[in-house]
């Protein structure tokens, strides 16, 4: 199989590359980058317009699969990826049941084979059930490929269990990633804690309630030698904890969502909207701007989508009923290309390295790139597509977007994962 | 058109100060029909009135009740218990299901903020929030401003104080921004567990010292207190609330000569107030509820599309 990918501005900095080309791939790897690469057969397509990136990932995405196949499913989520422009993502483990064997690591990972183009890993759960008192079977899930272990969608509670389970991971050398929330800050707290939980009547989930195991995870980060990944930050503040402890050289990184980046809590008012219910929570519009310009220096390493789909029924409730999330892979490249690239704030080279490089890093998978030899892992968009988010529906099974209606200018429209097309011309395949 | 610009009554904020003033002087007409022998007008004969209370109450409800009776409404009270809620249905889907019984008017009470807008998105019903979760509680806010009104003669030059769990009060949520919507001066006193994380959205200041203000209000607004919690109370003991923030028989004598005390009841006898604050001339807690059935009226006749004057006929 050959094919060649015409006239494209292709852009990779991890070889340094941004230029007008064309890229060759065979049996599922690039073979040329350059003006004139070439392929002897096979098939040829002219991009004329479109720019090529390293494929994207996700690091952060929930799947539902398995257990609540209603909201979404290996497919519909690989789908939702495709369409979004990743290439691959990482599947939580807050499925029903958890992930925390080895068996189950391999049952995601075996359907996802059949169900999806999109790459799908999995993270496994951190402590068993995810209840925060036991370590769950680490070992035995990373022998079947889980490549993180996170309890996201609750925070470790008991400092000590965490210690353990940092202590006990380190040996695998892969991250943990936190979701870092204080139950005892936080109560029932459903929006950021300030003006709008006052205007609204609704309670507060305090900006500290996260600062605080931010802080904490960098000192067990520092105590074990456990790299540890934060998680959808949120807060000015925890940004300046992560970027202490990066000067100070520790194994920390970090990750922002586009909803966290591009919205913040004034956009809820008297309706009730309960598409931007979100945990965390939209914090201030201060917040915002200290998040993307952390995401600019690199403090925060990267995008993330926290992809969370809900069924209609279940956001169709009072605020404090409705369950926490948005979906985001299908709108998360749109948005830093239309909020950050387009305006200058934000250059396609460090868009690459923080929704393509800077993920498979920070979990140690084999990097991509635009080269020679590198897995045919490749993004294609179109930097003036001009789409209204939702009006021509979701490949996601649940269409609770936090930004449906929004108009955004740029978009994936090819995906290649391994060199077969996922996404061509817009259309999933 | 009714005289309001708003169809439904969500949140104070719903209102501006000349349509409180419009709703308030047509409360004194209907108050005065609760004093005749026949208390009954045929003003909204024919009009379906639903009291959907999916949260216990009985002075709200019964209110709202006699509120709708007295003007010839048919009124149906929906409770939490007797409700579909409870056999797992969502809140839209009641709604809808009132909406095709063609109900004119629904009052809502609810314990999730934000109940009643679900409703107004889902019903071609007007809607009345009678009180949703810790966000608002409208109604009680303008009977307030009435009692308030009514013994003062108007609002200028007043302060008034309230005294309470502000952070997790709905009576608060609603009659802070009403009073700032006024031009009245407002204090919130509480401890600081109790205080509302941004006072200034409501349009108050706060203070923790009832006995720093005490003097200087005209009225002084005891809010309930919760009965003690085990966990995680956000005060030490109702003993020491009391002593702290509990109208005394010695704090009463604090009090401005002429000021007067409210409460949104139930009240706590020995917690928030002593029997002696209780049981004072000056306490309006009953003239409060009185008000309550002639606001409501009046509410309901504005809402259900009557002009301000030739309410009573």
């Amino acid at each position: 199989m050959a094919l060649l990918l015409e006239n494209l501005r292709c852009i990779d900095p991890s070889v340094d590359l941004d230029m007008l080309a064309n890229i060759a791939i065979k049996d599922g790897k690039i073979v040329s980058v350059g003006p004139d690469a070439a392929i002897e057969k096979g098939e040829r397509r002219d991009l004329s317009g479109k720019i090529a990136l390293p494929g994207l990932m996700d690091m952060h995405v929930h799947l539902r699969d398995p257990g609540q196949e209603y909201k979404e499913d290996l497919t519909s989520g690989g789908n939702a990826a495709a369409r979004g422009g990743f290439t691959t993502v990482l599947a939580m483990p807050n499925t029903s049941p958890v992930i925390s064997d080895g068996s189950q690591v391999s049952y995601v990972i075996n359907r996802a084979q059949n169900a999806t183009k999109t790459r799908i890993y999995v993270a496994g759960a951190l402590t068993r059930g995810l209840k925060g008192q036991s370590l769950a079977e680490m070992g035995d899930m990373y022998q079947n490929g889980a490549v993180a272990f996170t309890d996201d969608g609750r925070g470790v509670q008991d400092s000590g269990i965490l210690r353990l389970a940092m202590d006990y991971c380190r040996q695998f050398n892969v991250p943990v990633l936190s979701h870092c929330q204080d139950e005892s800050l936080v109560g029932k707290g459903v929006v950021n804690e300030g003006v709008v939980s006052t205007r609204l009547g609704l309670a507060g989930w305090p900006a500290v309630a996260e600062e605080l195991p931010i802080a904490r995870d960098i000192a067990l980060a520092e105590l074990t030698g456990c790299a540890v990944h934060i998680q959808h930050i949120s807060t000015a503040k925890g940004v300046n904890l992560v970027r202490a402890a990066k000067e100070r050289g520790l194994p920390v990184t970090c990750e922002v969502t586009p909803h966290h980046l591009f919205l913040d809590e004034n956009s809820l008012d008297t309706n009730y909207q309960t598409s931007l219910k979100m945990n965390p929570p939209l914090r201030t519009k201060a917040d915002t701007e200290a998040l993307q310009t952390a995401l600019i220096e690199g403090v925060i390493d990267c995008v993330a989508s926290d992809h969370a789909p809900h069924a209609a029924h279940e956001k169709e409730l009072e605020f404090e009923l409705a369950p926490f999330g948005t979906t985001g892979l299908e709108t998360a490249l749109s948005l830093v290309l239309d909020r950050m690239v387009r305006p200058g704030l934000l250059s396609y080279q460090l868009l690459i390295s923080r929704m393509a490089h800077a993920p498979r890093s920070i979990l140690g998978l084999e990097p991509v790139s635009l080269a020679a030899g590198s897995i045919a892992d490749i993004t294609i968009i179109d930097p003036n597509e001009l789409w209204m988010v939702g009006n021509e529906g979701w490949q996601s099974k649940s269409a609770n977007s936090a930004f449906a209606g929004t108009e955004l200018c740029g978009r994936a429209t090819d995906v290649y994962v391994g060199g077969y097309a996922s996404l061509q011309n817009g259309e999933v395949l | 058109m009714g005289a309001l610009a708003s169809k439904h009554l969500l949140a104070i904020e719903d209102l501006d100060a000349t349509e409180i003033g419009t709703i308030l002087d047509i409360a004194t007409s209907f108050k005065e029909v609760n004093e005749r022998t026949i208390k009954k007008l045929p003003t909204l004969r024919g009009r379906t009135i639903i009291n959907l209370f999916l949260e216990p109450s009985t002075r709200t409800r019964t209110s709202f009740e006699l509120a709708a009776k007295r003007l010839s409404a048919d009124a149906i009270n929906m409770s939490g218990s007797a409700s579909a809620t409870v056999k797992g249905e969502s809140l839209v889907d009641t709604a809808k299901t009132l909406d095709a019984m063609d109900a004119d008017l629904v009052i809502i009470r609810h314990a999730m903020a934000g109940a009643p807008q679900i409703l107004a998105r889902c019903m071609r019903a007007s809607i009345i929030n009678g009180g949703d979760g810790k966000h608002q509680h409208p109604t009680q806010a303008l009977l307030d401003l009435y009692t308030i009104r009514d013994y003062f003669g108007s609002f200028e030059g007043l302060k008034v104080g309230i005294v309470g769990d502000i952070a997790h009060s709905r009576v608060a949520g609603s009659l802070l921004p009403a009073l700032s919507m006024l031009g009245v001066e407002t204090v919130a006193i509480a401890p600081p567990t109790l205080l509302p994380a941004c006072p200034e959205v409501l349009g108050t200041r706060v203070s923790s010292s009832l006995d720093d203000e005490l003097s200087s209000l005209d009225v002084v607004y005891m809010l309930r207190v919760q009965q003690e919690r085990l966990e995680r109370s956000p005060f030490p003991s109702l003993r020491e609330y009391a002593g702290l923030f509990g109208l005394s028989v010695s704090r009463l004598q604090s009090m401005k000569k002429n000021a007067i005390i409210m409460h949104p009841g139930p009240i706590n006898r020995g917690v928030e107030l002593s029997s002696d604050a209780a049981d004072a001339a000056n306490n309006l807690l009953l003239y409060q509820v009185n008000a309550g059935v002639a606001v409501r009226m009046a509410l309901m006749y504005v809402l259900l599309g009557g002009e301000s004057d030739g309410a009573v006929a």
